[in-house]
């Protein structure tokens, strides 16, 4: 499986974690975990989405999903997850 | 699963506290594009660089977009053109037309530099090497991206003092015929001693003669990171401070193997080292010295000085192994003045002296690296603060490195611009009373003595 971590961090408003799922979900990617909380006004959430089934170069999602967080206001990054585990666990 | 922390731990690292990866180097070999005609030479080198590297920067580029990692500069390394051109010139004209197929095979593959101008003369020189040396000053004058290297020793074979005392006129010729830009020629010249084959970082970086064909090798960053790490062992002891960058050393060459191993992959080319090194640039919060003066010095140059760096160095090693499979390369801290905004701080405010430095260069990575010096500082005092350099790594079985830039027309109190990521740099004090009777002497130093190491 091809798993990808999604960070949104930004100024909270209505309707942040819609607007993601609505672009996941038309890109085919499945989530399987989300944690959000929000610290003094900031939204601050992580994703953990299956990215296998996503035709698009990595890349271009990435770029599409920084173009969206631009849109809404907010700073949205899409990472493979590879960089976390090598970095985390050994 | 992954968990918040850890993803905020790791964007911050790069977003905060410039975590990087600071090179991709393809080390490719030229040693069969030899030919007896310079101009097929010249071909075959520019056909084999640009058919091996042509995907190195879109990769490289891919790779960033999928970690969220920066990989600062991609860059190619070759096998010395001192071997490569040894039967073809019969002129130092004929190393330069080498010089700019390499710089046209480097801007057509869109990389940053292009190592390798190289002579490998610990212990003696052939013809084809003295010419190639010999038009060095040329060479750095009419490119851009190529980086030269003369390797004039080792604790094998001894030093090489001819070679040193042609190399003290090398740098000057080449910051006089550079001198319009600061004597930005010397930046992209270093002499070495004890010379990896696989190092991947500029301006020494060539592909040895034990290497494949072809590989990818990966040099790592990451002072800010490990500057922030140590903020919170303020006050804690040396135990504590060691385990800190330790760990963070870890974490951060995990993220070079990562690299290293996709880009292997992706390109089709086997996987060579991870450098370890933390390399600074001109950036604040991306600096060697803060390191040294948050372990708890006033300025960096201070005494302890030596001592904090030789224990940042070692930690970095010790972090840094376990994370990667194969370490080589240079692998430790790097002390470029110029490259590095507080040392240009330090130097400018006296606090950090070349004397001082050198010490430094006894137990860090490379060794006399982008200082700034009066260019009216004679050709032998440099053969002299090369030998003296040499004899640290000899002596030592260490790499060290000089990489000096006599600045034409400048002098002590003014300072000279490269630019981009060499920075900028304080013209430091040299010391000058004549070695030239020591420098003049010519011939070998022989290779020291392997045991009663005190």
């Amino acid at each position: 499986m091809n798993k990808a971590v999604i960070t949104v961090v930004g100024k909270d408003q209505v309707g942040i974690i819609a607007k993601v799922c609505t672009f996941l979900a038309k890109h085919e990617m499945n989530i399987l975990d989300i944690s959000q909380t929000i610290v003094q006004d900031y939204f601050n959430m992580m994703m953990i989405v299956d990215a296998s089934k996503v035709e698009e170069t990595f890349g271009n999602v990435a770029d599409e999903l920084d173009a969206l967080g631009k849109e809404i206001g907010v700073n949205i990054k899409l990472q493979h997850e590879n960089i976390f585990n090598k970095m985390h666990r050994i | 699963m992954i968990n918040t922390f850890e993803v905020n731990e790791t964007n911050k690292m790069i977003e905060q506290e410039n975590l990087d990866v600071r090179t991709i180097t393809m080390g490719i070999s030229l040693l069969d594009c030899m030919d007896s005609n310079i101009d097929k030479v010249c071909e075959n080198i520019y056909h084999k660089i640009t058919t091996k590297a042509q995907d190195l920067v879109s990769v490289g580029e891919e790779i960033e977009k999928k970690f969220g990692v920066p990989i600062v500069n991609k860059r190619i390394s070759v096998t010395p053109i001192g071997f490569v051109g040894s039967s073809s010139c019969h002129s130092t004209q004929d190393f330069v037309k080498i010089a700019k197929a390499l710089d046209k095979a480097a801007k057509a593959t869109r990389v940053n530099f292009i190592g390798g101008y190289t002579a490998v003369v610990s212990k003696g020189m052939s013809p084809a090497e003295k010419l190639l040396i010999e038009s060095i000053p040329e060479a750095m004058a009419v490119t851009s991206s190529v980086c030269s290297s003369v390797v004039v020793g080792s604790t094998k074979t001894g030093l090489n003092m001819d070679a040193i005392k042609l190399c003290g006129k090398i740098i000057k010729d080449t910051a006089e015929l550079t001198k319009e830009e600061d004597s930005l020629g010397c930046a992209k010249l270093v002499i070495l001693c004890n010379a990896p084959d696989d190092n991947p970082f500029m301006a020494g970086a060539f592909h040895g003669v034990t290497e494949a064909d072809c590989i990818i090798n990966v040099g790592v960053s990451g002072p800010g990171v490990v500057k922030k790490a140590i903020e919170q062992s303020r006050g804690k002891d040396f135990g504590e401070l060691c385990e800190t960058i330790k760990k963070t050393a870890f974490k951060i060459t995990r993220v070079g193997q990562l690299v290293a191993q996709e880009a292997s992959k992706k390109l089709d080319v086997p996987f060579g080292i991870i450098d370890l090194s933390l390399a600074p640039t001109p950036a604040v919060g991306d600096s060697i010295a803060e390191i040294l003066e948050e372990m708890g010095l006033e300025s960096v140059g201070a005494p302890g000085t030596t001592a904090a760096l030789a224990i940042l160095n070692d930690q970095v090693k010790k972090g840094g192994v376990m994370a990667s499979s194969y370490v080589g390369g240079l692998s430790g801290a790097f002390i470029p003045v110029s490259e590095d905004q507080a040392m240009i701080d330090a130097a400018r405010a006296g606090a950090l002296t070349l004397e001082k430095l050198e010490a430094m260069t006894c137990v860090c990575s490379v060794g006399l690296d982008m200082i700034a010096i009066p260019g009216k500082t004679t050709e032998s005092t440099i053969s002299g603060i090369i030998a003296d350099e040499m004899a640290i790594g000899m002596i030592n079985q260490k790499t060290t490195a000089v990489r000096i830039i006599p600045v034409i027309g400048k002098d002590v109190g003014e300072e000279a611009v490269f630019g981009g990521l060499l920075g900028y740099a304080p013209i430091m004090k040299v010391n000058e009373y004549d070695c030239s009777k020591f420098v003049n002497r010519g011939g070998r130093v022989p290779a020291p003595i392997h045991s009663f190491k005190n």
